[in-house]
């Protein structure tokens, strides 16, 4: 059980070690809140979906197995989805099209095939769990830089003076790119070091 | 609140100013594992090309005349990613009936396809802009040619790099996401010319 969530937080980092699901690591991290209402659904669904089509995998017939785990992911979405609506209006607004698209999240999908179709459900949870965790620091730690170099502030306070001047490439596209690439950069340089003094 | 614009500045603005892509961030896992060669990168472009193009409209007719009338709207994931599947595998299966070169050139991406996040985010995005019929017929068809556009273009230069040193910690991912990002520098500079919201 340690070893599952070592592995998911460390050196099999769905963000780093597969480069997966990245397409909304980029599009929600200009701000800090959103990223953590992100990150939070994003848990929500990987862990109870691993738990789901864990349960279920003696059953499914592996024809039709990544239509099943499609419309299961697709269902907890869906509940994601009506609570961010009923609950914060305004951030769901914001994040648009991002929560439906959780469900084409490789990572999620990526985590049923590899891990919950030959674990037990519960074991299955935590891997879910540990996945979104793994997932969701590397959001975080790109949202923080980006909204505090792009708007000088931190969950829509600000913190730095007047006398910082907004970079507002870094709430834009390019921005995100350029993050995510330096921290590939950084990751990979702390784990290839490892590599050669091992 | 899309009533006033004209579906061919939809069209421009899709490939363009609101590349999928480039500003939007869609089917980012796919453009880095298939963004190596030239020749595969137009296979997968085109399938993107032509899967988009119809699922938007089938999405769009989905949602007008099923989901809407129905109540149902809460639903839409749900029927959006079933049609696209369902319509990735019955195009594959025509494909490989009619002609074997198309299957070959074609038909070994469209499984990709339906993992692509791009075809559903533009299906998404065109319920949320409230679009009508012409104006997502040509929304999918202006979104799929620009990713296309932007997975060739990045095919094109990562050919080019084979011979450069990049660092090692750079190499892969790392460096095709910094060329992303200088692609995406330079299509905001077509973002004074066309706006979409």
């Amino acid at each position: 059980m340690k070893k599952v969530f070592a592995d998911d937080l460390g050196a099999n980092n769905p963000v780093f070690a597969q480069v997966l699901g990245i397409c909304s690591t980029l599009a929600v991290t200009n701000v800090l809140k959103n990223t953590v209402v992100m990150c939070v659904g994003l848990i929500f669904v990987t862990a109870l979906s691993n738990m789901t089509v864990s349960m279920l995998r003696k059953y499914m017939p592996s024809r039709v197995r990544m239509m099943v785990e499609t419309l299961i992911i697709a269902s907890y979405v869906i509940i994601v989805d009506i609570v961010l609506k009923a609950f914060l209006p305004d951030i769901s607004r914001q994040l648009g099209p991002y929560v439906g698209l959780i469900i084409t999240n490789c990572i999620i999908m990526g985590r049923a095939e590899a891990f919950a179709l030959s674990n037990p459900p519960g074991l299955s949870f935590l891997d879910g769990i540990a996945s979104g965790i793994g997932y969701s620091y590397v959001l975080l730690a790109i949202a923080v830089v980006r909204e505090l170099m792009g708007s000088g502030s931190l969950w829509g306070y600000t913190v730095l003076g007047d006398w910082w001047t907004n970079w507002s490439i870094m709430v834009m596209a390019p921005g995100a790119f350029f993050m995510l690439a330096i921290f590939i950069w950084v990751v990979k340089g702390i784990n290839n070091k490892e590599e050669e003094s091992s | 609140m899309s009533e006033g614009i004209a579906f061919y500045a939809i069209f421009f603005a899709a490939i363009f100013t609101n590349n999928i892509l480039l500003t939007n961030y869609l089917g980012m896992c796919s453009f880095l594992a298939v963004s190596r060669e030239v020749s595969t990168s137009v296979g997968l472009g085109s399938a993107v090309i032509f899967v988009m193009t119809a699922t938007s409209v089938l999405n769009w007719l989905a949602y007008e005349y099923i989901l809407v009338p129905l109540g149902l709207i809460y639903l839409r994931y749900i029927v959006f990613i079933v049609i696209i599947a369902a319509f990735v595998q019955l195009v594959e299966m025509i494909i490989e009936r009619i002609s074997d070169k198309l299957y070959a050139s074609l038909g070994i991406f469209l499984p990709l396809i339906t993992v692509n996040c791009a075809i559903l985010g533009a299906s998404l995005f065109m319920i949320i802009r409230n679009y009508t019929f012409v104006n997502s017929l040509f929304y999918g068809m202006g979104s799929g040619i620009g990713w296309a556009l932007a997975i060739v273009a990045m095919a094109g230069i990562r050919q080019k790099m084979k011979r450069s040193r990049v660092p090692r910690g750079l190499a892969g991912a790392g460096i095709t996401l910094i060329i992303a990002g200088i692609m995406a520098l330079a299509f905001m500079g077509f973002s004074g010319m066309i706006k979409i919201t």
